[in-house]
């Protein structure tokens, strides 16, 4: 059974999805992202889709689906570097995916959630624990 | 069988010559503005040259397709160049049936004493000119058809250049209508530009489209939508006052796009978008 890694990096999870997506994978990676945004208390999550070529309603509406359930837990969700023809695909299916923030690639997707996160929050906590207890 | 048409017309060659010319310019289908008067009788005379030549041949008993080439051919390329030099289908058909009026008027002249030799090589002829006729509007069609494919390819070639306007910012100005099929090219050639060159901005310039209806501007939403989806920000400028009155009346929602009235003012939303300023050089005074 295939599975998708889910990385943790600081106060974001990125996941590279570097195989074409089957109905099942996606769910998966779905449930498993979910339950890794719980755990971890991630504030944000980047995906990559930028080897991915093809692309149905179905997983268009994963896409959709994870970023509701991560804005639930309190994390942003970024989607980077889809291709063109998917792009195409996409918003011919009529899914423009308006919850979805999507970036050129990962580079400028972290630089689009650093600015996302408000300072103070997820790293961070433990200067503001320093300054309670000062 | 005493009668013989191809015969009466080899005799009879200048006079129809001279009856068609007449048909001809009675008919207006001489059109002089496009063509001098001695070219089209040269090109009748070359006409009923053929013509004659193959119904002779056939009475000799030369197969049917040999003897009919010459004729089509020459009547396809007349029918091609007339169709590029700007005649309507209706000239190009009058000045063929005025030919016929001719070759029908000769055979009743020479034939008064045998209606039925003469209703049966009137039909004869009528027949024939009916199929040249028939096959100089095809080829008509054909030469129009060509001119209006190279004019489809050269205006799709023209009318979708991506220009890169800065780093990080493309513009694509639109001139003319955007039908489905221009919209595809667009997007793709768009998004392509923004894979290729990293760019996080495009605008897109509709000062070109004359106007906008529901199907337009959803082909912009759709553009837009998909630039959003590859992670870059779609602004549409150049929305003249005209066009914004047609896009509210038509209750088409852009509340989601960001939209500008000329491509400057959409450059300079660009420039702040991307944290950077444009400033006069300070010049030095002594």
């Amino acid at each position: 059974m295939d599975k998708i890694p889910i990385l943790k990096m600081g106060s974001f999870l990125l996941v590279t999805i570097q195989v074409d997506l089957y109905d099942r994978l996606a769910l998966n990676l779905e449930a498993d992202l979910i339950r890794m945004v719980d755990k971890t208390g991630a504030k944000g999550v980047l995906i990559d889709i930028s080897a991915v070529n093809i692309v149905d309603s179905f997983m268009g509406r994963i896409l959709g689906n994870i970023a509701s359930m991560s804005r639930i837990l309190d994390a942003q969700t970024v989607v980077v570097g889809m291709q063109p023809a998917v792009a195409i695909t996409l918003v011919e299916l009529g899914l423009p995916l308006n919850g979805v923030r999507t970036a050129l690639n990962v580079e400028k997707g972290m630089a689009l959630l650093q600015s996302m996160i408000p300072p103070g929050s997820g790293d961070e906590e433990i200067t503001e624990d320093d300054h309670i207890s000062v | 069988m005493t009668l013989d048409a191809s015969k009466i017309f080899q005799k009879k060659k200048q006079q129809i010559l001279e009856t068609w010319i007449k048909n001809q310019l009675a008919n207006d289908a001489l059109r002089e503005d496009l063509i001098s008067s001695e070219e089209a009788r040269t090109q009748s005379e070359e006409l009923l040259d053929a013509l004659v030549n193959r119904l002779r041949a056939e009475k000799e008993g030369a197969s049917l397709a040999d003897g009919f080439d010459p004729v089509l051919e020459y009547l396809e390329t007349l029918s091609i160049t007339r169709a590029r030099k700007g005649y309507s289908p209706r000239e190009t058909g009058a000045f063929l049936f005025s030919l016929k009026n001719a070759l029908l008027k000769t055979l009743s002249e020479e034939i008064k004493d045998d209606p039925k030799g003469l209703y049966e090589e009137s039909q004869k002829i009528n027949n024939l000119m009916d199929d040249l006729t028939i096959a100089s509007f095809e080829t008509f069609i054909k030469g129009r058809e060509e001119v209006i494919l190279r004019q489809t390819d050269e205006i799709a070639e023209i009318s979708t250049p991506v220009i890169r306007m800065w780093d990080g910012i493309l513009a694509l100005p639109i001139i003319g209508t955007l039908d489905s099929s221009r919209t595809q090219v667009v997007m793709e050639n768009l998004l392509s530009q923004i894979v290729e060159t990293g760019s996080s901005i495009a605008i897109l310039d509709i000062s070109g489209v004359p106007a906008v209806d529901s199907l337009v501007a959803q082909h912009l939403i759709k553009t837009v939508s998909a630039t959003r989806l590859m992670g870059a920000e779609c602004i549409i400028s150049g929305i003249r006052p005209e066009i914004a009155q047609t896009v509210v009346h038509l209750g088409i929602d852009l509340s989601g796009i960001v939209t500008k009235s000329s491509l400057a003012s959409a450059l300079n939303y660009a420039f702040t978008a991307l944290r950077m300023e444009v400033r006069k050089v300070r010049t030095e005074t002594k």
